[in-house]
């Protein structure tokens, strides 16, 4: 008596008993069983690439401001040296540089601040619910047009001949024309929606029966705003400072489109990495403006507005 | 509070005043790009399609939307990858170290783009000795956009129900066919929402890329950058903006309408530090 094969024919459909299951079943069985090999499965990729690529560059960053360039042949030589924070920090030209740095940084800020304020409580408190959505969409859209075309079309404004001028015209105004009031223009301009964002949901996060029972109590409408309004808004309005600030201080685009021969930070880090091809001390200059969002960051901590972020 | 009439119509009017400033200056990049008046004299004396054709016609715009839209989606395709990964990691697990990957994700937004960007730059020249081209830019833009693809899918996993999953193994599903069929279709329009956002970022940013491309290489915010201060270029600039405003505001428009989580301030966030 012949007894019937156990190999099916080739071609044949195979009983899952009978063949060992294939390895992407096996390696998923020995996934289901191990949830540490399942982790180490989804974080390793990740992990890694942030670890390898942006941590290891960030630590590289650090320590290569403490190296040089060597003068002929223009490499790198990895001497440590604090010749280049000492020259960005006693330096009269670039302590002017920081200097004129921060104040673009502050008044940006300021601006932004002015107008962002009534806008906000106009959206939040005044506006019927279906302006208020409309509103809030038409405050988010321009914020994902490209920062570039954004100020590039500054440049077209402020233009010879531009609509500032023509605008201006009647009333006597001239265009400032390409320089630090140009930039300071154009960044008020670009960062307001990321003012007006955080400010807008902190007016919106106010009970409205709040508002009333200061009015019932005989306050007036300034008196509400000062007294209840402004205390409950301080961690949003901190929010919106660390946006317009932090952003203003790394700027070098704005200040390259507009600024006519404004030197920023920015720009001193982008010519020092390009033309000058001095990297040491591009590294730096950058970290001024880490030091000073670090530390307004660490003054602003206690407010909680870093939570509201 | 009771507001008097006078104080809402100011209020109202300040609104609208700001409104104007926002949208007249993009509005005005719109027009000039039909401008007949190469200086951009305003008002315009005459309009003309002439730099739409020219902007078609220039091989240099042409070759610079070919590698945007190649860095674009390789980086989107990266940051899919990643940010999921990353989002079922942290989302599922508890492990030692958590908190510091969950901070460390945010990281590349959280500092200036000028950080992000000399950093790579001093990395890939200066330690590893590697010559920069498009592949340094998608490696930088990956790593800024693995963050809008994590945020989306880690709000979606927080409103999922783990409990089909389970019901999934439980009726002898491996791990790799349970995501396929349970977890991937629930998490589909999240990962839409957020590769478009990645994408409109990677599309149009200019202050990391600057760093990290190659010197014979030009993406679409690079060719307006190199061509904004040439008299004779600057009608197609103005078209370039045009096209670079709406390749970048369709996708958002899309996302949100896609996923609720994409598009607010958090969002918002993540595209104020990458410009």
């Amino acid at each position: 008596m012949v007894l019937p094969t156990q190999h099916p024919a080739p071609g044949a459909p195979r009983a899952a008993s009978a063949v060992p299951p294939p390895k992407a079943n096996r390696f998923s069985a020995l996934l289901h069983r191990s949830p540490r090999l399942r982790l180490a499965g989804l974080i390793t990729a990740p992990a890694g690439w942030l670890v390898l690529v942006y941590i290891a560059a960030l630590a590289a960053l650090l320590i290569t401001a403490f190296w040089t360039v060597d003068t002929f042949t223009g490499k790198v030589s990895t001497d440590w040296t604090t010749d280049n924070l000492v020259t960005v920090l006693t330096d009269p030209v670039y302590q002017r540089i920081t200097l004129r740095t921060l104040w673009i940084a502050v008044a940006v800020t300021v601006i932004d601040l002015v107008l962002a304020l009534p806008m906000a409580f106009f959206i939040a408190k005044v506006a019927s619910a279906r302006w208020q959505k409309l509103l809030v969409v038409a405050v988010l859209m321009p914020l994902w047009a490209s920062y570039l075309v954004k100020a590039y079309a500054w440049r077209n404004v402020l233009a010879d001949g531009g609509l500032l001028e023509w605008l201006g015209a009647p009333i006597g105004l001239q265009s400032p024309g390409y320089g630090e009031t140009a930039v300071i223009l154009t960044l008020s301009y670009i960062w307001l929606p990321f003012m007006i964002l955080p400010i807008y949901a902190g007016f919106d996060r106010v009970p409205d029966s709040l508002l009333e029972a200061s009015g019932d109590l005989g306050a007036k409408p300034l008196t509400t705003v000062r007294l209840v309004m402004l205390p409950l808004l301080v961690p949003s309005i901190i929010a919106g400072t660390i946006f317009t600030f932090s952003l203003s201080l790394g700027d070098y685009i704005t200040a390259q489109i507009v600024g006519g021969t404004t030197q920023m930070l920015g720009t001193v880090v982008y010519a020092n990495v390009g033309a000058a091809n001095n990297l040491p001390f591009a590294a730096a200059v950058s970290l001024v403006p880490i030091a000073i969002i670090t530390l307004y960051l660490f003054i602003v901590r206690r407010t909680g507005a870093l939570d509201s972020l | 509070m009771r507001l008097s009439r006078s104080a809402k119509v100011i209020l109202g009017v300040v609104t609208v005043l700001v409104f104007l400033f926002i949208y007249v200056p993009l509005l005005l990049v719109v027009v000039n790009s039909f401008n007949a008046d190469r200086t951009f004299g305003w008002p315009p004396r005459g309009l003309t399609l002439e730099w739409w054709g020219r902007a078609f016609d220039s091989a240099g715009v042409r070759g610079a939307v070919v590698s945007s839209l190649w860095v674009a989606a390789v980086s989107t395709i990266i940051s899919l990858v990643l940010g999921t990964l990353l989002a079922l990691a942290l989302l599922r697990y508890k492990f030692f170290g958590r908190d510091v990957i969950s901070l460390l994700v945010i990281l590349p937004i959280a500092l200036p783009g000028i950080v992000t960007g000399i950093a790579l730059n001093n990395m890939f020249t200066t330690i590893l000795g590697v010559s920069l081209s498009l592949w340094t830019v998608v490696i930088a833009h990956a790593t800024f956009c693995m963050v809008t693809v994590f945020n989306n899918v880690i709000a979606r996993l927080r409103r999922m129900n783990g409990g089909l999953e389970e019901a999934s193994a439980d009726l002898g599903a491996g791990v790799f066919t349970t995501f396929r069929l349970v977890t991937f279709p629930q998490l589909r329009s999240a990962l839409l929402a957020g590769g478009l956002l990645a994408f409109a970022l990677s599309f149009d940013e200019i202050i990391v890329t600057t760093f990290t491309i190659g010197a014979g290489d030009t993406t679409l915010p690079i060719w307006i950058l190199q061509n904004l201060f040439r008299p004779n270029q600057a009608p197609v600039v103005n078209v370039v903006a045009v096209v670079l405003i709406v390749v970048s505001i369709v996708p958002i428009w899309l996302a949100q309408r896609l996923s609720e989580d994409s598009v607010g301030i958090g969002a918002a966030r993540v595209k104020a530090k990458e410009g």
